[in-house]
């Protein structure tokens, strides 16, 4: 049996497991603590920054999906400083690669797309990246465009942690980093991969999609929700 | 009181944005009453004038002409509005800055190798920029108003803080695309 901790988030007194993290906790107790690159189900990466607190006693900020909680920890999911690290890391994201939301697959069901309104990302303030990826469209049910691409490697980890495959990973690093299939194969040309479909489904924004079908009819999040109850199951069983 | 004086600007955009101007329907009755729209391309004139209060600008800076433009709007404005995703970070307009950064290479793909009559490069227009800009990429920009077009609702809502004197709260009012 794992042992229980009390900690406060915003002000709430709350029972967690030891060992969880703190996002997972926020949401279980219905505090909402905006995040990206966190997937329920998978592992934790960190990334995206998006869903950083504070907690009292540190001047650092935390990123809440890979922070464990502790006894007595006192919990701050918004306050001025963390509405602009967050604002911050929407910004940086949307400058990295060329976000066009208009002629996008996943306009108006785009996590980075609902993200930047909700937090008032209105602006870059830094100069925008114009890569130019070449589309892939060589699978015969799938397209990645690493464009649209924001490194969250939500696919990795569903395709590693819950397919069972490891089809996907990500090459070079820093800005030029890429997600990839096999070795820097065509995704059409992977022999691992099982054509599956949970990468599109979890893919946070237009990146990796079901060709022919706009993502307004695969409603995403259902098939996500159903990819994460498979899992649990899975687990349990 | 005089009248708050009002210009909007059509730079490399489709109109969509002026469509959605124009949308506020009888709400432009209302507005009416308190502007006076003093440069528009819905309004015939032709030098943009001296002492405006607001300008909205839509479209991306594309061309020198533009970038022109929008120095001299900058100049005679008071407060100026990035009306748009094309005006607040290119948009579709700046899909060509992924073409390697070369002008020459956008023309010919516009103009010689998608054209099927009369494959030449256009001359005797303005210059295009190397890239297309965001309008904060060549000049100070005071509010954005982001969207693919923004809601006639939305354009109502900043116009309308602006007219009364406060800065639009846009959290959770916009959407990109």
């Amino acid at each position: 049996m794992s042992k229980t901790v009390e900690l406060t988030i915003d002000g709430k007194k709350v029972a967690a497991k030891e060992g969880d993290n703190i996002l997972k906790v926020a949401r279980e107790n219905n505090i909402y603590i905006p995040a990206l690159c966190y997937l329920e189900g998978v592992s934790s990466l960190g990334g995206c920054r998006v869903c950083v607190v504070e907690i009292r006693g540190s001047p650092k900020v935390f990123a809440s999906c890979v922070t464990p909680v502790a006894e007595g920890m006192e919990v701050i999911t918004d306050s001025e400083r963390l509405r602009r690290y967050r604002k911050w890391a929407i910004e940086l994201l949307l400058a990295e690669r060329p976000h066009v939301c208009s002629v996008c697959v996943a306009n108006g069901n785009c996590e980075l797309q609902q993200l930047a309104t909700e937090l008032g990302v209105d602006h870059l303030r830094v100069d925008r990246k114009w890569t130019n990826y070449e589309l892939d469209l060589t699978h015969e049910r799938f397209a990645y465009d690493p464009n649209r691409c924001i490194l969250c490697t939500r696919c990795i980890r569903v395709c590693d942690e819950v397919e069972g495959v490891h089809a996907i990973d990500l090459m070079l690093r820093g800005k030029n980093s890429k997600v990839i299939f096999d070795l820097d194969d065509k995704w059409g040309f992977a022999e691992s991969c099982t054509s599956c479909g949970k990468c599109s489904a979890v893919c946070p924004v237009g990146a990796l999609y079901v060709k022919g079908k706009p993502l307004s009819e695969v409603k995403k999040k259902e098939l996500v929700s159903f990819v994460m109850s498979r899992r649990s199951e899975k687990t349990i069983g | 009181m005089a009248k708050v004086r009002l210009a909007t600007v059509w730079l490399s955009g489709c109109s969509g944005c002026h469509m959605s101007f124009l949308d506020q329907d009888e709400k432009l009755l209302e507005l009416a009453g308190e502007i006076e729209l003093v440069y528009s391309p819905i309004a015939d004139v032709k030098n943009f004038p001296e002492n405006v209060d607001i300008t909205l600008v839509e479209g991306a800076v594309g061309n020198e002409e533009q970038l022109e433009l929008l120095k001299r709007i900058r100049k005679n404005t008071k407060i100026l509005v990035a009306l748009g995703d094309c005006a607040v970070n290119g948009n579709v307009t700046a899909l060509r800055n992924s073409l390697n950064n070369s002008v020459e290479e956008v023309l010919k793909k516009a103009y010689v190798e998608n054209a099927t009559l009369k494959q030449n490069t256009p001359t005797h227009v303005p210059r295009l920029l190397k890239k297309a800009l965001a309008l904060n990429e060549a000049v100070k920009v005071d509010f954005y108003v982001p969207g693919c077009p923004p809601s006639a609702n939305l354009i109502n809502y900043v116009l309308n803080e602006l007219l009364e004197g406060r800065t639009p709260a846009l959290e959770g009012r916009f959407k990109y695309g």
